[in-house]
């Protein structure tokens, strides 16, 4: 059997949903972070099986740049929710939600 | 010399910025002595530009020196230049010279004020602004000034302004003002309206060439006037002079009689084509009102008891003179009575203020009385100054005055008539005035009508009055000198001995009119004139002096309040003409308020219902993310495949 680009992108897809489902469910703030870098890595999936596909450079070269990014949302991210865990151990997003209009 | 014309407005702008800086460090009398030196130094640099114009041809005494953009928009750009010609030079000659005698006589005058390197400071700002107001070479520049005197003279009537009355004496100026400079900027916007321009060169050798619609200019020049009316005092817009003698007595000698009230006969002389292109009916009206605003202040000017009070009435006659030489078309005359009157009447103020030194500060006739033997300097050139506005020839006024009468016997015998019964009011309350204060008894050790305290009678009477100091005598003297001859520079016998017709010439483009009287009857409406004011000299010597006639039968008390005009208009304002400014804020508040009030609140209801969205939960926001991706999502692909 020859796994062609169509598996990838279905992989993708189904990484996308998980990741997407898990956001909108799960209430850890840790948990929704992994989700988060899931989708992240899901689209890097895509660009690079596509890339490969078309045979453009393109695709790559958005992998880093989406490696990059999460990168950096990682950093304050974590150190978002680490500032957050120590005044109030326990805590789920649902309990933050003091910036509502 | 003419590259160095922007040092004449330039070394006052410096002593401005050095006494504002370092004012009250350098302190007494050095801050003075610098304000001085720096409108001494513009002097000195007129002088110099005035002979080199005077070496050149006629018709290159006209020139333009700008020295940088200044509102460059659209289609209008104004430029920072200066118009040097023989009508600016002329004003600028008197503004400095009779500036910085002021300047001078203000050292001894301020002599222990705690704010005395703020006065100098403004004196020198208002010197900078007069020196713009004439040099510029633009209505906007000269608009500059003009609003820089105004600002001058608030901060100057107001100096003293712990006191309530002077404060409000300030406002009331600057407000008077406001109706006058709506005038002028009318005038402004019609200018540029139809000239495309608001440089003087582009616009008066346009109007002169006759390019201009009547009714333009007719609108122009009315509108000037009307600024020129409230700059220059005249009726209706008068009532500030008369109040702005609450400043310090140099303020009221060199801004509200020698150079500010006279920049709105400058204006109009300037203008001169503009008028001569205007209807018929706009000289005519000028030549009214200034005559009427003579005989109106002259009769005001008979029962006024404050020294300085009379002085102001008699200014405000005095302009009106000029401004009835405007009219008639005598420019000349007007710019020579301007001269003359700057002379004269800066004598007459300050000689005034010496004596109110002299007095501790008292201002009413009535206490004076025989000071001539106290203050032998002041008075001699006090009475010289009388001399000279009373027109007893030789004296100064007498030529300039004279002058006026004779055109305006020209344009209607009606005009000459109000102005000779003037002449003989201004002969005759001048007189009181030097009778009251330099002759007869001693009175102030006397008591006061109204009843006073013996213990105050008691202490005046160790009062003794004292002669000023040198440097409030020397302006004096030096004034009275130009008093006594400053008629030599347009006598009426020859053209050749019509020097500042002769001169300033180039600035009138030929819009100056010219007598069509014989010599005869120009020597009868002299000697007219003279006989006249020698009858009000008279009768003023037999009421004051010898006392035949009771002074009650003239000081009445509507003269004193100068006809109750002011309280009319007082009462006016705050009767009917409040409710009509309250009406207008009820149209602010209703109208333009609640149009704004009303934006503000369609937006402010709509975020309340946008609010309810924005609920803090980080799953939602989510949600709604997804949401919208999957809608654009089906959104793009419906859409392809229609």
């Amino acid at each position: 059997m020859v796994v062609t680009t169509g598996w990838y992108l279905a992989l993708g897809a189904v990484l996308f949903s998980m990741g997407a489902v898990g956001l909108l469910v799960r209430r850890n703030p840790l948990v929704m972070f992994m989700c988060i870098e899931l989708m992240l890595n899901a689209v890097n999936l895509t660009f690079v099986s596509l890339g490969a596909e078309l045979g453009d450079l393109g695709g790559q070269l958005s992998v880093f740049f989406v490696l990059v990014v999460a990168a950096a949302e990682v950093v304050v991210g974590l150190a978002v929710i680490v500032a957050i865990m120590r005044r109030r151990s326990g805590a789920t997003v649902d309990d933050l939600s003091v910036l509502r209009g | 010399m003419l590259d160095l014309i922007w040092l004449v407005p330039g070394l006052p702008l410096a002593g401005f910025l050095v006494l504002t800086v370092a004012g009250r460090r350098i302190g007494e009398p050095g801050a003075g002595w610098l304000a001085t030196g720096a409108l001494t130094g513009s002097f000195l640099v007129t002088v110099g530009v005035h002979l080199d114009l005077v070496g050149r041809a006629v018709d290159d005494r006209r020139s333009v020196t700008t020295l940088f953009e200044w509102v460059p928009a659209g289609d209008l750009s104004v430029d920072v230049g200066f118009l040097v010609d023989p009508l600016a030079l002329t004003m600028c000659l008197f503004i400095t010279g009779v500036g910085a005698l002021i300047h001078m006589y203000a050292i001894g005058y301020m002599h222990g004020d705690v704010d005395f390197g703020r006065f100098f400071a403004y004196m020198n700002l208002f010197a900078f602004a007069m020196l713009m107001l004439v040099l510029g070479d633009s209505l906007l520049l000269t608009f500059l000034g003009w609003e820089g005197v105004g600002a001058c003279s608030y901060l100057l009537i107001s100096f003293w302004f712990t006191d309530e009355a002077n404060a409000s004496a300030g406002k009331k100026a600057f407000i008077t003002n406001r109706i006058g400079d709506w005038g002028f900027m009318v005038a402004m916007f019609a200018t540029f309206f139809a000239f495309g321009s608001l440089d003087y060169v582009d616009v008066l050798d346009a109007a002169a060439a006759g390019t201009v619609a009547q009714t333009t200019a007719t609108l122009i020049a009315v509108m000037l006037f009307v600024g020129a009316v409230g700059k220059s005092a005249q009726f209706p817009l008068h009532l500030w002079l008369p109040d702005a003698m609450a400043g310090p007595t140099p303020v009221s000698a060199l801004i509200h009689a020698a150079t500010m009230v006279t920049s709105g006969v400058y204006l109009l002389t300037r203008v001169n084509p503009l008028i001569a292109d205007a209807a018929g009916w706009v000289p005519d009206m000028i030549a009214w009102v200034g005559v009427g605003t003579a005989l109106f202040a002259a009769t005001a000017a008979l029962a006024q008891t404050d020294i300085k009070k009379v002085l102001a009435y008699s200014t405000i006659s005095q302009l009106g003179y000029m401004f009835l030489a405007v009219g008639t078309g005598a420019y000349v005359a007007a710019v020579f009575h301007m001269i003359t009157h700057a002379f004269f009447k800066a004598l007459l103020f300050l000689g005034a203020g010496s004596v109110i030194h002299g007095m501790d500060g008292d201002q009413d006739l009535r206490h004076y009385g025989g000071l001539r033997r106290f203050m032998p300097v002041t008075a001699t050139t006090f009475i010289i100054g009388w001399l000279a506005i009373a027109g007893v020839p030789p004296f100064a006024g007498f030529w300039s005055k004279d002058e006026i009468l004779a055109f305006a016997w020209d344009r209607s015998p009606a005009l000459w008539l109000v102005g000779l019964v003037t002449a003989v009011l201004t002969a005759f309350y001048m007189t009181r005035q030097v009778a009251l204060t330099f002759f007869g008894r001693y009175r102030y050790p006397e008591p006061q009508t109204g009843g006073e305290d013996p213990a105050t009678v008691a202490a005046r009477a160790d009062h003794r009055p004292h002669e000023s100091p040198l440097t409030m005598t020397l302006p004096l003297v030096v004034l009275a000198v130009l008093a006594i001859g400053g008629g030599l520079m347009q006598l009426p016998f020859s053209s050749s001995t019509k020097r500042l017709e002769a001169w300033l010439e180039p600035s009138l483009f030929g819009n100056e009119v010219h007598l069509g009287l014989g010599a005869g009857t120009q020597w009868v409406l002299a000697a007219v004139a003279v006989v006249g004011g020698a009858v009000g000299i008279a009768l003023a010597l037999v009421v004051y002096l010898q006392r035949r006639i009771s002074d009650r039968a003239i000081e009445r008390p509507l003269l004193a309040d100068a006809w109750r005009f002011d309280r009319y208009v007082s009462g006016f304002m705050g009767g009917p003409g409040r409710r009509g400014f309250e009406a207008t804020t009820r149209f602010d508040e209703r109208v333009v308020d609640g149009a704004v009030w009303g934006v503000a609140g369609i937006v402010s209801r709509t975020a309340g219902v946008l609010r309810l969205f924005h609920n803090g939960m980080v799953r939602t926001y989510a949600a709604g993310i997804g949401v919208g991706a999957v809608a654009l999502l089906i959104w793009f692909l419906t859409r392809s495949t229609l």
